[in-house]
């Protein structure tokens, strides 16, 4: 058939590279940030991490330079229930927050762009628990589901809780605190990607046969992905190392501690620097190694 | 609907159409009906209506009142993806995320007919397209990703194809090609299409019908020769070429014809070929039509002859030369001469008549004075 006559014009789009000296020089600061903000205390934490006790000095806290990878599985063979359980929790907080932000963000994203007013405002409202302390905003969850505050009264004049029952401190409390204070982290990335959705790709999508449900899996949320794996990372990487929910003071207790609590712990009582030291270690591998897969599965680097 | 994909093409009718945004009315009163296998050009200017039009029939907007039949089935309210119809629109909207492939087997998939990448592939072919299968729509030219769009669109056979200004973004010469190339395409798959554009020449060239679409209504519909030979408006007789209108009362009506008085000159215009024979009626005639004339005429039956007046201006254009003669009380005549000789019969400032076969002149509908004048420039 025809369109021979266009058929060489082929256009290659390369992406554009540019090399410069400049950019090495402006490159430079960043540079030095890293290497003394992220670097250092890196290596600083691995030489305390395979430290021995001090045996000329038996005071509590004084360490010698050793290279005892021992270390390493002595705190794994103790904590393992724990470190389990953190990514648990975590992992649970992110999928409720997904759940409840991918809606939010839709809706104020698209639903609401022919009204940038409400927009705005509805934007205003996400970001506005940053104006008040987490710290203050836990606590005041932990007197709302206090065993004699409203939340339990109420389900229990609905029979729906027992007389003796309390919330704080259950493992159910310390992930709906993960979850609400990680909310904005995940739906104000998800909001962009889906601010910038081209809604006429719906349209397309259903002008080919799409049904609503269909043009949403096909085309919505693919081209969403980029926000929801942003959203993700910084909701599940925080979430695993977090110490407030969980601790005791706030909505966790002693059984809900999650590894956070235990490094705050071997650091600040105990002072068993080389333990505290190797876990983090070990928690930063440990995280490190879902977030690959997750990269890799969801390929970012051809979305965004 | 699965059933609808067919390779016969389907009627679309538009009974009763208004459209109304807040505060706006798009689409006023539109009636419509387009035979199965026809390519069907709507042209109009820029905000008269034209994609509100598609996304109606699509199903992408509703209308206020009104019926849309597609193959004599109301579809009025159906919902698009479950209407037998595809469009080709004017961003394209390709799929970003998906290859090209993808793209085309997207609406096959959905219906869930057979081999979709098969047919995708076939498609692909049909515009010459295959080899790039494997790339995304931002690796390719404004041209490549318009066919993609339309081989996205024809894969699924629909009955009733749109194109929203599906060339607007091409250059010239490729437009020109890619013109030919849909009308061969159309012949190929025997499809209905509806094919809107604001390039006068672009519906002339491919549909068999026209219709003139002018603030949310259409003005005049017909074969291309009918819309240009015989203009029922003065927005049509403009916006379809040019033409040289005159204003002036009906003096008499004859058996064949009337006599309308311009400016002191009686002018006949064929009965049939006027659309009202009293009153104050606006004539017309195509520029190419007149011919320049530098000695007045001698009186003759079935000539009309409007004159003296001064040449303002000549402009040569390769095959014709674009003559602009000041009338006295008249207003600017534009002749158009093929170029039969050397260089330009008259020159400026000459004094000339120009003369018509009364055959050639019509009569147009509109009833007030012409606010603006003949946009012959
Ligand atoms: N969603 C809408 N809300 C309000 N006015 C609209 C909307 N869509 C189109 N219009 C108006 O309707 C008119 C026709 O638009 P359109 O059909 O896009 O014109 P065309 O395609 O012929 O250029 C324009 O004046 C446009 O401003
Ligand atoms: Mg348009």
């Amino acid at each position: 058939m025809a369109f021979g006559a266009f058929s060489g014009e082929t256009v290659v789009i390369e992406q554009p590279r540019r090399r410069s000296r400049a950019a090495l020089w402006l490159l430079l600061p960043g540079v030095v940030y890293l290497a003394a903000t992220y670097l250092a205390p890196l290596v600083s934490l691995v030489v305390t991490s395979l430290k021995t006790p001090d045996l000329t000095n038996f005071d509590i806290g004084r360490y010698q330079y050793a290279f005892e990878i021992g270390n390493y599985g002595h705190v794994i063979a103790t904590y393992w229930p724990i470190i389990l359980r953190s990514f648990g929790y975590s992992a649970l907080a992110t999928i409720f927050a997904l759940l409840i932000s991918y809606p939010l963000a839709y809706f104020i994203g698209v639903t609401l762009r022919t009204y940038p007013l409400w927009q705005a405002l509805a934007l205003i409202l996400v970001i506005a628990p940053f104006f008040m302390s987490f710290l203050l905003r836990t606590l005041a969850w932990k007197a709302i589901f206090a065993d004699e505050g409203p939340v339990i009264h109420f389900l229990q004049s609905l029979n729906i809780l027992p007389a003796n029952a309390h919330l704080n401190g259950t493992p159910f409390m310390v992930i709906f605190g993960l979850t609400y204070n990680f909310i904005p982290f995940m739906a104000l990335p998800i909001y962009t990607s889906l601010e910038r959705l081209d809604l006429r790709l719906l349209e397309a999508g259903s002008d080919l046969y799409a049904n609503p449900g269909s043009t949403f899996l096909r085309v919505t949320v693919p081209l969403s992905l980029p926000g929801v794996v942003s959203g993700t990372l910084l909701t599940f990487i925080p979430a695993t190392g977090d110490y407030v929910n969980a601790s005791p003071q706030f909505l966790g207790s002693t059984q809900t501690a999650m590894v956070g609590n235990v490094i705050s712990d071997t650091y600040f009582n105990l002072q068993d620097y080389p333990s505290a030291a190797a876990l983090s270690i070990i928690l930063m591998v440990l995280i490190l190694i879902p977030v690959a897969i997750y990269l890799s599965v969801t390929k970012t680097e051809d979305l965004l | 609907m699965a059933g609808a994909s067919d390779d016969s093409g389907a009627d679309l009718e538009l009974v009763g159409i208004t459209k109304q945004f807040p505060g706006f009315t798009a689409i006023e009163n539109l009636n419509l009906t387009i035979p199965a296998g026809s390519f069907f050009a709507l042209l109009g200017p820029s905000g008269c209506g034209k994609t509100t039009t598609l996304r109606l029939v699509a199903g992408l907007e509703s209308p206020t009142s009104g019926r849309i039949l597609i193959g004599g089935k109301d579809v009025t309210d159906t919902k698009p993806h479950q209407r037998p119809v595809n469009t080709v629109f004017q961003s394209y909207a390709l799929f970003p995320h998906m290859t090209v492939l993808r793209n085309v087997a997207f609406g096959v998939s959905r219906r869930g007919i057979p081999d979709p990448l098969g047919r995708a592939h076939e498609a692909l072919r049909l515009v010459e397209l295959d080899h790039l299968a494997g790339r995304r729509p931002a690796q390719l030219s404004g041209g490549q990703q318009q066919r993609v769009a339309l081989a996205r669109a024809i894969v699924n056979r629909p009955a009733l194809l749109l194109l929203d200004e599906p060339l607007g973004a091409l250059d010239l010469k490729l437009r020109r090609q890619m013109q030919l190339e849909l009308k061969s395409i159309q012949d190929e798959v025997g499809l209905t299409f509806l094919h809107v554009t604001h390039d006068q020449e672009e519906a002339m060239t491919m549909a068999d019908t026209v219709a003139v679409m002018n603030r949310g209504e259409i003005e005049q519909m017909g074969a291309p020769e009918e819309l240009y030979e015989l203009p029922k408006t003065a927005f049509v007789a403009n916006f379809l070429g040019q033409s040289n209108l005159f204003t002036g009362p009906v003096v008499s009506s004859g058996e064949n014809s009337i006599i309308v008085e311009i400016a002191g000159t009686k002018l006949e215009v064929p009965k049939e070929r006027a659309q009202r024979h009293s009153g104050t009626v606006t004539i017309g005639v195509r520029p190419e039509k007149l011919t320049l004339l530098t000695t007045r005429p001698v009186a003759a039956s079935g000539v009309n002859v409007l004159g003296p007046g001064v040449v303002t201006d000549v402009s040569f254009s390769g095959v014709s030369t674009q003559y602009l003669v000041e009338m006295p009380g008249v207003g600017t005549v534009t002749v158009f001469a093929q170029n039969m000789v050397f260089g330009p019969v008259v020159n400026r400032g000459s004094e000339v008549w120009v003369s018509w076969t009364v055959e050639h002149g019509f009569g147009l509908a509109d009833d007030e004075r012409l606010e603006e004048r003949s946009e012959a420039v």
